[in-house]
């Protein structure tokens, strides 16, 4: 489903360039559950923006569900984005004037769908992930694990193959974080392809495929059940 | 993204900033409310001024004694002093046969007395046919009788005001006042008409030409209305009386003679240029608030960067963030407009109530460019900062970061 070959990724800091993807190789599977971690500046969140299409790399090839994404003008990323992948923050990133519900329909509403087909699809996604009562609630109203319920239905709401999510527990605490992640896989059961980025090991050992990312580079790439090197 | 969604989602967002909303709002409808309103004075002068020339008719010619040239060059030098249009002249000029009536006409200021009262009043010697070529009318009595123009019959017609002035609330018709050292009866009250050609009829008094000769001491007329025959091309007309004129003159010509369209038309042009002139500076307030939406804009899109991001990772293209905010700019100047339309079609309806006389009038070329400027403007200042909000790259946008630098 995805597909990256010799990515590279430099940016200037300063005078300074720093490389945040140095020739990445990666296949994921769809359907999959992959956990991305490493210490900050290894370039985790380069790999998921180049994934999600938020940013593009130098050099290097970028195949998402077979079609080619490197040749796309911002337009047709766009679209892609819209269309394909959804994304979950850890800032949550929700507008505050705009009500639970209203944030959710978001992504609909810049596809340009007719509010007749856009409340039954809202009603079913506010219904699933238990915020009927929030519904209207503007974010501020809402605690902390309840924005980021919101965000991910915003994500979700257009149905998309990917799921991106870049730390989606860290403004959390551990009860509500563990929510969070608990619905992030239920998603992940229901078929989405998940990709998750995190400073926490207890978060990241869930995956099924665990990436471990220093200098730009992929160093470590396990599967299947846990074993003890990855508790260290 | 749908048009109605553009709009709910902009409409929003002014809500929320409602002091900034209403500031923007504010600047746009003083602006537009200013180019209304000075335009409607100066639209309704104009017409104001039309339309008391053109009680005249445009059959009506002027002559004034001595010659005005209006193509420039030196002034005569050789000139011995002009000669007088006497009552003579008037008659000679009442049997030309391309002149279908002839009414002459002195003017000054003359004490006037009644009793222990006294005022100086406009005193005007004419004829009888001053009052229909002017289409005075009489509130009572009748207007100056049908005489020869050498007898100075000893009657008057009142102004309304010159009548309230002398008499109060007395009767007036047929009683008798004093004119300088002449007496005169009142046989007449002259309808109300307000001012027309410079004079103010209400306060003046009308009496017979040869009559007012006296009073002033003069032989000469201070004009002349002559009223061309229907049929007759005015231009032919022109001609046979100056032409009489000269001749009677002992060659010289020494009388202007001026239509009514020659008048109107350098009003008319004018007040044209005072109305654009005024409408074009009132114009410059709609500027500086396209200026100030332009400021509005910038800091809406620098506050907003990581809403910008997040719309464009949720897939809002470049052209919906710039449409985006180029419609807000929209929204606010159109309904600035709005706004300001009311205010000005208000005040310039107080102020016909306040003034019935002036006719005020919003003309739709100064309507149809207020919105115009107004939209022109929010477009072309909005244009830049919308753009650098589509330009923005999201990864750093999301960060709330505007460097353009990637």
């Amino acid at each position: 489903m995805i597909r990256l070959e010799a990515v590279c990724r430099t940016y200037r800091l300063g005078d300074q360039p720093v490389k945040a993807l140095d020739r990445v190789d990666l296949d994921i599977d769809a359907g999959a559950y992959v956990s991305v971690m490493g210490p900050s500046g290894s370039g985790k969140s380069t790999l998921l923006n180049v994934i999600g299409l938020l940013d593009t790399p130098d050099s290097g090839r970028y195949q998402l569900e077979g079609r080619e994404m490197t040749c796309l003008d911002e337009e047709a990323r766009a679209a892609e984005r819209n269309r394909r992948i959804g994304f979950v923050f850890q800032a949550y990133h929700l507008i505050d004037r705009l009500s639970a519900r209203e944030n959710i329909e978001l992504p609909l509403v810049l596809a340009g769908m007719a509010p007749s087909e856009r409340r039954p699809l809202v009603d079913d996604i506010v219904d699933r992930l238990g915020l009927t009562e929030r519904a209207g609630h503007l974010p501020r109203q809402l605690s902390g694990g309840q924005r980021q319920r919101v965000a991910i239905a915003r994500a979700v709401i257009r149905k998309p193959a990917l799921l991106l999510a870049d730390e989606p527990t860290g403004n959390l605490d551990s009860h509500s974080g563990a929510e969070v992640i608990e619905l992030l896989e239920e998603l992940n059961d229901q078929g989405i392809t998940l990709l998750v980025v995190t400073h926490d090991p207890n978060i990241g050992r869930r995956a099924g495929r665990r990436l471990r990312m220093e200098d730009g580079r992929i160093t470590a790439d396990r599967s299947g059940t846990e074993t003890g090197d990855a508790l260290r | 993204m749908r048009f109605a969604d553009l709009l709910q989602f902009n409409g929003r967002l002014l809500l929320r900033q409602r002091f900034r909303t209403a500031m923007s709002l504010l600047a746009m409808a003083v602006g537009v409310a200013a180019v209304l309103l000075l335009t409607g004075l100066g639209e309704g002068a104009r017409q104001f001024v039309l339309n008391e020339f053109s009680l005249l008719g445009s059959d009506v010619l002027i002559m004034l004694p001595g010659r005005k040239e209006t193509t420039g060059g030196m002034p005569p030098i050789t000139g011995e002093g002009t000669r007088d249009i006497t009552l003579e002249d008037v008659e000679a000029l009442g049997r030309l046969n391309g002149v279908r009536r002839v009414a002459p006409l002195i003017v000054g200021n003359a004490q006037t007395h009644v009793g222990g009262r006294s005022r100086e009043l406009l005193t005007v010697g004419t004829s009888e046919v001053f009052f229909a070529i002017r289409k005075l009318k009489t509130l009572q009595g009748r207007p100056l009788p049908v005489m020869p123009l050498k007898r100075a019959e000893p009657v008057c017609i009142l102004g309304t005001d010159a009548r309230r002035e002398l008499f109060g609330a007395r009767p007036a018709l047929g009683e008798w006042l004093r004119i300088g050292d002449r007496r005169f009866r009142v046989i007449g009250i002259l309808d109300d008409r307000g001012e027309s050609l410079g004079m103010e009829m209400s306060e003046a008094i009308l009496i017979p030409v040869a009559a007012a000769q006296q009073i002033f001491d003069v032989q000469g007329m201070f004009r002349v209305f002559l009223q061309v025959r229907p049929g007759s091309p005015m231009e032919d007309v022109r001609g046979e009386i100056l032409a009489l004129m000269q001749q009677r003159h002992g060659g010289e010509r020494d009388v202007t003679l001026i239509t009514q369209d020659a008048l109107l038309g350098a009003f008319d042009d004018i007040l044209r240029l005072l109305t654009l002139g005024v409408g074009a500076i009132a114009a410059i307030s709609l500027l500086v608030a396209g200026i100030l939406i332009m400021n509005i804009t910038l800091i809406s899109v620098s506050q907003r960067t990581r809403e910008i991001g997040l719309l464009k990772a949720l897939g809002a293209s470049a052209a919906t963030v710039r449409l985006l905010f180029v419609c807000e700019a929209l929204q606010l100047a159109l309904l600035g407009c709005l706004i300001g339309i009311a205010s000005g079609y208000g005040l310039l309806a107080l102020g016909h109530w306040l003034w019935p006389l002036l006719p005020f009038v919003v003309s739709l070329w100064a309507l149809g460019a207020a919105l115009l400027i107004a939209i022109a403007t929010a477009l072309l200042f909005a244009w830049l900062p919308a753009s650098r909000a589509a330009r923005l790259p999201p990864v750093l946008a999301l960060q709330g970061m505007q460097g353009g630098a990637r």
